[in-house]
């Protein structure tokens, strides 16, 4: 899709602020119902399209992202505009700077249409978390897009946008993905920058593309991916062109599948995942079975360890520096004199009317398990536990060169349908979390349709890769894009 | 199941205001949370070392240096409550 969008760019079938004004239009047509975006960069995203359309009109050569319009999640800072991670307490807060990812898709030519609805602070998996309300699946507008990156997922399935980066901590990019119908993938940990995006828990999470297809995944991994010195986290590693390991060629190629994975699923996903297995087979990969024993403490490792950073990352919002401070809140109804409250009161009053229900959930979850005399049974088992995790990987991955599991247990749900309960809803990550917790490079692709009350449900399958293998997963991914399928 | 003193407790570690009509939920809703990952101390954990940075970086470290950070007016501008340059907040002590 960039691709043949970039080539009318050049051959001045279209003009880069006719592209532009094209998907404002498409926003201000469908965003209504979908809710997609908070916030809206017209007059920037005009400017870059002048830009490029100068470049061009001078003759010169473009870039392959130049003048292609994407959307940003709200949780990563684009300097000048409004930055909230769907949160109340940023609800006023412009970002003073770019995050590393904007400032190479800036210099990339890359023209950005806004900031996209997520659930708070990355917590979530259906974007009902957002305090703006919920984005709404294209396919189903009874039901969730996924999240936490459910604006961006829901973007680009809506063709709001050619391309939306995301944030994956436990699955929020390739979750929403799989709900959408569209490509999503979370790269290794430590391949892409985490600069100017607001933390959530620091050891797992990364930015990854949300996109139509697997190249064009490729290409926005090969501009935002790097070593950057505002990271410590990123790893070194040459520049890289992630096309060009698009050959689409798998023959030989090694994949393992968890067999209970694929047999605890419902008929309709089974049918679905036996269908891309044997699509691959078609291609000439090796399936081969394979065991995460561990695997299985994947999700309650993760709940471990997440709320625990959630807990110190989030200590930041206080009201002090910048965001919401209580006393002069007026879209709540405050129930002290602010003038009467001392700087403690402050942060509670603060934190109390800022942030949402989830998030004051994980904050406390983690602030009980670092409390003192709870740190060795719950942060330091968990910690070793991963340890476990990543051994499982390391064994896995001397025998096969990809992981193949469904993304979810099931296609998108309702609106309303698991916010009565938190525990259910955190069974929604039961695939995705384990590549956070090991911290290898995960791909969520559209693998076929369910149909379910009459609309036909997106569902994706993922494959996992060995770390800083990305080449070998989009290429995977490619191959099975670009070859007929079984019927 | 946590006890309303430990919420309140937690609470007010987390510097999180939590009103009376609340803590009932959130006792609720955090022992659940609990519960749930008490199946971690199944696992055999016995001379594990334990995994805090997954790709293995350790102690990256850098020169010393300031920065030029060319923000400065938008940071201040962003402070909730002040007076000329100054970030205006209740009294410390």
């Amino acid at each position: 899709m960039i691709k043949d969008i970039h080539n009318k760019l050049v051959n001045k079938e279209i003009s880069a602020v006719e592209l532009a004004q094209e998907y404002f239009a498409v926003i201000e047509k469908k965003d209504k119902n979908i809710f997609a975006y908070l916030t809206l960069a017209k007059d920037s995203a005009l400017e870059k399209a002048r830009e490029v359309d100068t470049k061009i009109a001078r003759g010169e050569a473009i870039g392959i992202l130049e003048g292609i319009p994407g959307a940003i999640k709200d949780n990563i800072c684009v300097a000048g505009v409004r930055s909230t991670a769907a949160s109340k307490i940023l609800d006023n807060y412009i970002a003073p700077y770019d995050a590393t990812v904007i400032k190479n898709l800036k210099e990339a030519g890359a023209v950005i249409l806004g900031k996209t609805n997520m659930d708070e602070f990355a917590m979530g998996s259906s974007t009902e978390n957002s305090a703006y309300g919920p984005t709404k699946n294209p396919h189903d507008l009874q039901r969730v897009p996924g999240g936490s990156s459910g604006g961006s997922a829901a973007a680009v399935a809506a063709g709001e946008a050619v391309w939306a980066l995301g944030t994956d901590t436990g699955g929020s990019i390739r979750q929403p993905a799989s709900f959408c119908g569209v490509v999503g993938l979370k790269p290794t940990y430590g391949r892409v920058s985490r600069y100017g995006a607001m933390a959530m828990a620091s050891s797992l999470d990364q930015i990854g593309p949300i996109t139509k297809n697997v190249e064009d995944a490729a290409i926005i991994l090969s501009v935002i991916a790097g070593r950057d010195d505002m990271d410590a986290t990123s790893a070194h590693s040459s520049d890289k062109n992630y096309e060009k390991f698009l050959t689409g060629e798998v023959s030989g190629l090694r994949i393992g599948v968890v067999k209970n994975y694929i047999e605890g699923l419902g008929k309709e996903e089974k049918k679905i995942m036996d269908k891309v297995i044997a699509d691959y087979k078609d291609l000439g990969v090796e399936i081969k079975e394979i065991e995460l024993p561990t695997a299985a403490y994947a999700l309650p490792t993760y709940y471990i360890i997440m709320p625990c950073e959630v807990s110190s990352n989030l200590a930041r919002f206080d009201g002090i520096k910048y965001g919401l401070r209580a006393f002069d809140h007026k879209n709540t109804k405050l129930d002290f004199v602010p003038e009467d409250r001392n700087l403690i009161e402050n942060y509670l009053d603060t934190r109390k009317y800022g942030l949402g229900a989830e998030v004051k959930r994980r904050i406390m979850l983690g602030t009980y398990a670092l409390s003192s005399g709870y740190y060795e049974a719950y942060y330091l088992r968990a910690q070793k536990v991963r340890t476990l995790i990543k051994k499982d990987f390391e064994k896995a991955f001397a025998e096969v060169d990809l992981i193949l599991t469904p993304t979810t247990p099931m296609p998108a749900f309702k609106i309303g349908e698991k916010t009565q309960s938190p525990l259910e809803m955190y069974l929604a990550d039961i695939f995705t979390i384990t590549a956070n917790i090991a911290g290898v490079p995960a791909i969520s692709i559209p693998a076929g349709e369910i149909k379910i009350d009459g609309k036909k449900l997106p569902y994706g399958f993922q494959l996992m890769a060995k770390w800083f293998d990305e080449e070998n997963l989009l290429n995977a991914g490619y191959a099975y894009e670009v070859n007929p399928h079984t019927n | 199941m946590l006890s309303k003193k430990e919420v309140e407790h937690i609470a007010g570690l987390a510097r999180i205001g939590v009103g009376t009509d609340e803590i009932g939920k959130f006792s609720k809703e955090l022992s659940a949370v609990l519960d749930w990952i008490e199946q971690l101390k199944e696992a055999d954990i016995k001379d594990v070392e334990p995994t805090a940075n997954i790709t293995g970086l350790d102690n990256v470290s850098r020169e010393d240096t300031a920065l030029n950070f060319l923000g400065k007016d938008k940071i201040v501008n962003l402070f909730p409550d002040k007076k000329d340059n100054f970030n205006k907040v209740k009294s410390v002590l």
